[in-house]
């Protein structure tokens, strides 16, 4: 359309208006589908959950429609059966505990072996890190299930490393490894560094290697360029690196399940535990928006980090 | 050995070592390299070992009693197992199709636009079900399926199919909407030009175009929902077991290598359609 025909019109701006409007709408049809889909069978729920939470456990399971808070307040605290007073869950918070403290051991364990192959990595000649950065992907996307199957085979009593330490005489006897927090530290260590490799690996492409050639001819030490100049400029990507890491740590079900058996319960495997053996409906959906309120802080983090990194860019 | 000589020799001498010193590395740190290959083997170890002892000829884990497909045999003659397979990669290719649908549609409607309103909270919406642990996703799902089955009596597939659809989607999502945004518009504004109506132009232009994305996406889709066990393990009714939710059961027992063969297969299967996956969407760059 040329403009003189444009001008002729009698109210471009409103016709336009119509349009762009009409245009929105059928976008939204188009995506109807999978929103639709998403809304009913992951979003949504997450609102029935909220009310459960309001609910009273059934006797055998399920909810019986009273209102109460207690499933709330059983997050923290429980009532004693004889006085009725309330004191600190104890076993809630060993298990909250262990849940933050694992997942901040992987986070460091990660960081520990992932910045240096993300930086092995992104320092080759740019046709062989296809090569690298495929090796560190494929394990990522192998199921979950089976790497956590692998590492019980490394590290069980009559496991790889049990054999080869008995082989060498450096034990006597196996050492207890499955079903401690050891387990699933190691275990979580295994399964989520990739997490760790890939955001940090393009912090590391982006680099601007003048500015650490800047500070080795000013004297610098590998070591304080590394600190002073490398580090502040590859943090977003190990802050990112690390939320990436954190969350599903925390909400991790399968690696503790197989690897810290019974007695080691993470926060995954406490809200399961209310939907079967503990029969308290309410609590376990309270402790999963609990688990849910807490990633969604630390996702938040994530945006803000990334989208501060990507304003700087433009 | 004349004087002369002897001087370049000297010169040469002393720049000699200078000159075989080799240039200082920026891109070098020291450790770095060792501890990433020991990660490259860490990570590729234990998925070995795995899949050796899934060829061990005795029961044992641990023991290696020579080379046999026994477990393989087992696995394949097991009904259990094949009963799961089955069931697994049905599963599969329902959700992947349909989520593939739904994604297209909606990356079709969300890039190569203007901000148009409500952009930003289509994304937030597609991206959801990537935020939220899965195991809260799980069950918030049997909450809802255990209202539902009570109410119409209805156990059957549609359960897992609905679940895992909705987390295949922005899987899906991700790759078609990487591919639309590398794709300008001028072959479909030529189309459009040549007064071809809109079907036309998306079945004869942007779809073939699109198709690379598409696939992408859908293999991605189809190993996502092929490894996942938290929601399946929560929403399945009794006698739905999939191949993860068979294995995660089996662990409780004595383990054979049986589980071996059966990770080896998957693991193999898993491995080929991500590097297919890669393979494909490398070509759009």
């Amino acid at each position: 359309m040329t403009d003189s025909a444009l001008a002729s019109e009698p109210a471009p701006g409103a016709l336009e208006a119509h349009a762009a409007r009409q245009d929105s709408r059928n976008r939204w049809l188009l995506s109807l589908p999978a929103l639709l889909i998403i809304f009913l069978f992951a979003s949504g729920p997450l609102f029935v959950m909220v009310i459960y939470s309001f609910l009273s456990p059934g006797d055998y399971g399920n909810v019986k429609w009273d209102f109460s808070t207690d499933g709330w307040v059983n997050v923290l605290l429980q009532r004693d059966i004889f006085d009725d007073t309330l004191m600190w869950a104890d076993a809630h918070l060993s298990i909250f505990w262990r849940s933050l403290s694992l997942s901040l051991i992987t986070t460091v364990l990660t960081l520990i072996f992932g910045v240096p192959t993300a930086w092995f990595i992104a320092t080759q000649r740019p046709g062989k890190r296809e090569f690298w950065l495929f090796l560190v992907t494929v394990p990522f996307w192998t199921n979950l299930l089976v790497r956590t199957i692998a590492i019980q085979e490394l590290i069980r009593a009559e496991g790889v490393i049990n054999n080869v330490l008995l082989a060498l005489h450096i034990i006597d006897e196996p050492l207890q490894m499955m079903f401690t927090d050891f387990a699933i530290g190691f275990g979580m260590t295994y399964v989520y560094l990739p997490l760790m490799v890939l955001p940090v690996y393009a912090a590391v492409e982006k680099l601007d290697f003048r500015l650490v050639e800047a500070a080795y001819d000013l004297y610098a030490s590998r070591w304080t360029a590394f600190r002073r100049v490398i580090l502040p400029l590859i943090k977003p990507g190990i802050i990112a690196g690390s939320i990436l890491v954190f969350i599903p740590c925390l909400g991790a079900y399968v690696t503790p399940r197989v690897l810290g058996g019974g007695k080691n319960l993470m926060f995954g495997n406490l809200i399961e535990l209310q939907f079967g053996a503990g029969r308290n409906w309410p609590l376990g959906a309270a402790l999963s928006l609990t688990l849910m309120a807490i990633v969604m802080v630390a996702l938040i983090y994530y945006v803000r980090i990334t989208s501060r990194e990507e304003k700087k860019d433009v | 050995m004349s004087e002369a000589s002897l001087t370049t020799a000297i010169v040469e001498e002393r720049v000699k070592p200078a000159k075989r010193r080799r240039a200082y590395n920026v891109r070098r740190l020291p450790g770095f390299a060792p501890i990433a290959l020991f990660t490259f083997f860490a990570l590729y170890a234990p998925l070995s070992i795995l899949v050796f002892y899934s060829f061990n000829a005795g029961t044992s884990l641990a023991i290696w009693e020579g080379f046999s497909l026994r477990w393989y045999q087992q696995a394949a003659n097991n009904a259990q197992v094949l009963d799961a397979a089955v069931r697994s990669l049905l599963l599969a290719a329902v959700s992947a199709s349909v989520a593939s649908v739904a994604a297209t549609m909606a990356a079709l409607a969300t890039t190569r636009t203007r901000r148009f309103k409500g952009r930003t909270m289509i994304y937030a919406l597609i991206n959801q079900p990537l935020m939220v642990p899965e195991i809260v996703t799980a069950v918030a799902l049997l909450i809802v399926f255990a209202w539902i089955k009570v109410a119409t009596g209805y156990t059957g597939m549609i359960y897992l199919i609905a679940a895992h659809t909705a987390f295949c989607i922005p899987f899906c999502y991700l790759p078609i909407r990487a591919r639309l945004e590398t794709m300008d518009d001028t072959l479909e504004v030529a189309a459009r030009d040549l007064y071809a109506p809109p079907l036309k132009v998306l079945t004869r232009v942007t779809l073939p175009l699109l198709w690379p994305g598409i696939i992408a996406g859908y293999m991605l889709a189809f190993v996502i929902s092929l490894d996942d066990v938290v929601i399946t393990e929560f929403v399945k009714s009794a006698g739905q077991e999939t191949i993860p939710t068979y294995m995660l059961g089996q662990l409780r027992r004595v383990v054979t290598p049986e589980v071996n063969a059966i990770s080896t297969v998957i693991l193999v299967a898993g491995a080929v359609l991500v590097t297919l996956f890669f393979w494909i969407s490398r070509g759009r760059r």
